[in-house]
């Protein structure tokens, strides 16, 4: 395992995602590959046409489902192939960053950059420094089903309808 | 459905660090896989033909060929797919070589890593339906951005084809750099000789049009039907009327301004024609200099002028055009050679730019072609040249090699002897570099028959001394230090980017490198094309060549335009939007969110509002479907369910190796 630049959480990879444009990133991706710059494996590549064409929601699904990181890139600002996907990518992913806590993920798992295709040392850093990032944070905590609400949460819910309060969702009705 | 899985060595590129038969081995567990193998070189004919049997002999719906980058090689396996009698959009790529064995050297984890991407390739392409390519038709048009000689043989090539041609050109005269020089290496004959005639080519050829002092404003489209808008800049001279006769440049008395085409070597008249063998031969007003702009009285010009084409009011204007194809020759720009403040340039008159030197030497420079200091008028008996001044210097971010100084420095050493035959020359050099037809052989014969004193090592500082400059530097094979006396010192100064190129990088939405030189397709086997169809490189804006490769490269550009428009209609890429009608809601955000224009509103048999896409104009990003709150409208080979499908295969707890 010496010859891996990223740290290993128990000497296993960790499962991150990457959302790469076709026209910059991916082609920057290849560039360091060409390169031959060295990056940590634990990244698994999807190709979408464009930023623009990545859906909050493909993000979400891959937290959700058991990704430790997720990393969006996409061409710089002014540079994009399809001349303003990457702006509208830049409102959602920003949008969704902050919206992660609310969910419970933690923002540090999820991040957006721009390298362009000639970018390959740029790439090599971005990638070895999220894979970090998500090693020191090690794995996601496992979602679990049931209610969706957690075992506190529920307690506190109990004990109100105990001492006669309405279920705090349906306060509004039962006043 | 029935898919063979191809893993492919690539000779030991992926082999060495990558388990091919294993994971073709797991390949074959995942869902609808029936078929799976390891093999040497996947692009090779053999290679293909084993993928082409295997889709005959397994009766397969589709293929995962694990491999390179689907940049390289998608459209070489799509033909294979074809050759097969499958559509070619029912193949997949993992790209198990510039993401996987080229960047790690863990055998176990790349192993894993190859598997994985196999499997969500696997993945999408159960969910990968056949696509048909509609057709539309093409503008046989083509935008020239830049009148330099690589944009010039462009130009000529397509016209001469036949073809319709828009030059645009940022100064007042097409020529550009080359158009300055006084002589061009190894063959030492004039510049303005060879180019010149091309240079009347172009202004008399009935297929081109050319905008000088013009610039691009704003292109839209894509191949086959650009639309570019060309802001033609006030001139203050009406080049309808105008004839070149140069009566204002004799009488206008603002005789201070800038010369650009001179290097600033001199002086100009800020009515001026950049210089005589000026295409098109049209006079231009400097604004900056023009008393009549500037303080509102003079108007000599207007008043000598026969053709009365003076107009102090005139406006930029913008033209549009139609074309359908485009090639980027903007050529480059020197480097800021002040930043080298230990060589003194901006502070000692003496000490010169190579180009400024060029002007200087020209018979129809600002002196006549007698080689003069500029601090006093005196013909220099000791001429020190420095070389890479700007280039293969990390401190001032310009770590490449410009290419040509080596080569321009030997043939003004060699002039300087022409000219002055009792002087001396001293090259300050790191390495010679020669790689071109006879030009290793001129620099030697720079040194051998010429007398040229080549000393290997840097320049520490430039100083004056008196009334000449001492260079002080290393010889870094005697091992000591120099000192020169010159009396004129000339700076190889390197090269980079036009100014603006990554400006109108954006415009084009072409890739550019860190320095801002575009980037082309492929490095070796698409040296001209860009990533954007339609938009092709040639000469400096790509990267620093001599004259023979930009002209090469100008002809190679127009090539490539001519085989595009050897076909009267264009195939479109079927990877475009569809519209689902039964969930459309007809709330249009995707008409306003698309960058193209290409989804319409139209109106079912009950009346309702729906969108359309316009099959031939959508570009395939993608930006709708994500916009559209009811999936309805989904960017075919890239739909929800498909990338949904490779997020899955990803996140899934049994996957974990």
């Amino acid at each position: 395992m010496s010859a891996r630049t990223g740290v290993l959480t128990e000497g296993r990879e960790l499962r991150i995602v990457g959302f790469l444009c076709n026209w910059c990133s991916y082609g920057g991706a290849d560039t360091a590959g060409v390169a031959r710059f060295e990056q940590p494996t634990d990244l698994r590549i999807i190709r979408v046409p464009c930023s623009g064409r990545i859906d909050p929601l493909f993000i979400m699904r891959a937290l959700v489902s058991g990704a430790d990181g997720v990393l969006v890139s996409g061409c710089h600002p002014r540079d994009c192939h399809y001349a303003e996907g990457n702006y509208y990518a830049r409102r959602r992913l920003e949008l969704l960053k902050q919206f992660l806590p609310i969910t419970g993920i933690d923002p540090q798992r999820f991040e957006y950059t721009w390298v362009s295709a000639s970018e390959g040392a740029r790439w090599q850093d971005v990638v070895t420094k999220f894979t970090n990032r998500i090693h020191d944070l090690g794995p996601a905590p496992r979602m679990q089903g049931g209610s969706g609400y957690d075992e506190l949460c529920l307690k506190q819910i109990e004990e109100g309808v105990k001492q006669g309060a309405a279920c705090p969702c349906h306060k509004e009705r039962a006043l | 459905m029935r898919i063979g899985v191809f893993v492919c060595h690539c000779g030991s590129n992926i082999a060495a660090t990558v388990d091919c038969p294993s994971v073709a081995e797991a390949a074959k567990l995942f869902p609808d896989v029936v078929f799976a193998t390891d093999t040497m070189y996947a692009c090779s004919e053999p290679g293909q033909d084993g993928i082409i049997q295997a889709i005959k002999e397994h009766r397969l719906d589709g293929c995962v060929v694990a491999s390179c980058s689907p940049r390289m090689h998608e459209p070489t396996f799509r033909r294979a797919l074809e050759r097969a009698g499958l559509n070619r959009y029912m193949l997949e790529m993992a790209n198990i070589r510039e993401h996987v064995s080229w960047i790690g050297k863990n055998k176990e984890l790349n192993t894993g890593k190859a598997t994985e991407l196999v499997r969500i390739a696997a993945e999408k392409l159960r969910l990968n339906t056949p696509l048909f390519a509609n057709q539309f038709d093409v503008t046989k048009r083509v935008l020239v951005i830049g009148g330099g000689v690589a944009g010039i043989q462009a130009a000529l090539d397509c016209a001469d084809a036949g073809i319709q041609v828009i030059m645009v050109e940022r100064e007042t005269s097409i020529g550009g750099k080359m158009a300055k020089l006084d002589k061009t290496f190894p063959t030492v004959d004039c510049s303005s000789c060879i180019l010149g005639p091309k240079m009347v080519d172009v202004a008399q050829h009935p297929n081109i049009t050319l905008y000088a002092a013009s610039e691009v404003e704003e292109i839209s489209g894509y191949v086959g039907n650009f639309d570019v808008k060309v802001r033609r800049k006030a001139t203050y001279v009406n080049w309808a009327s105008c004839t070149g006769c140069g009566l204002c440049m004799e009488k206008c008395p603002s005789k201070k301004s800038h010369d650009a085409f001179n290097e600033g070597v001199a002086t100009t008249t800020a009515i001026n024609i950049p210089f005589p063998q000026a295409i098109p031969k049209k006079a231009a007003i400097n604004p900056e200099f023009c008393m009549k702009l500037q303080k509102g009285k003079c108007g000599v010009c207007a008043k000598v002028c026969p053709t009365k084409c003076i107009d102090f009011e005139q406006q930029d204007t913008i033209v549009s055009e139609k074309v359908g194809a485009i090639v980027a020759a903007t050529g480059y720009d020197l480097f800021d050679w002040t930043v080298y403040g230990q060589y003194g340039a901006g502070r000692y008159p003496d000490v010169v730019t190579s180009l400024q030197y060029e002007r200087m030497m020209n018979a129809s420079g600002p002196t006549s072609g007698h080689i003069q200091r500029p601090s006093d008028g005196r013909e220099p008996k000791r001429v020190v040249f420095i070389q890479c001044v700007g280039s293969r210097d990390k401190s001032v971010n310009r770590p490449y090699c410009s290419g040509f100084c080596c080569m321009y420095t030997a043939k003004q050493a060699v002039l300087t002897k022409d000219h002055i035959p009792d002087s001396d020359s001293y090259v300050f050099y790191m390495d010679i570099r020669s790689p071109g037809k006879g030009y290793d052989e001129f620099t030697r014969r720079a040194q051998e028959q010429y007398g040229v004193q080549y000393v290997r090592g840097r320049v520490s500082m430039v100083y004056p001394k008196g009334d000449v400059l001492v260079v002080r530097g290393a010889d870094t094979l005697a091992g000591t230090q120099v000192e020169v006396e010159a009396d004129l010192v000339v700076l190889a100064v390197g090269v980079e980017a036009s100014k603006g190129a990554a400006h109108l990088a954006e415009k084009l939405r072409i890739s550019y490198d860190q320095y801002g030189f575009f980037m082309e397709s492929h490095p070796k086997l698409k040296p001209v094309e860009t990533n954007t169809a339609g938009v092709y490189l040639a000469g400096c804006s790509q990267g620093p060549k001599d004259i023979p490769t930009s002209v090469g490269q100008g002809s190679a550009a127009a090539a490539k335009v001519l085989t595009l428009f050897a076909k009267d209609k264009l195939e479109s890429d079927p990877q475009v939007s569809s519209v689902n009608q039964n969930r459309c809601v007809g709330c249009l955000k995707c008409t306003m969110t698309c960058p193209f224009g290409a989804i319409k509103d139209v109106k079912d048999r009950a009346g309702n509002t729906k969108a359309e896409v316009i099959e031939t104009v959508c570009q395939g990003c993608g930006i709708c479907t994500v916009t559209c709150p009811h999936g309805a409208i989904q960017l075919q080979h890239f739909t929800d369910n498909q990338i949904l499908a490779e997020v899955n295969a990803l996140c899934q707890p049994e996957l974990e190796f």
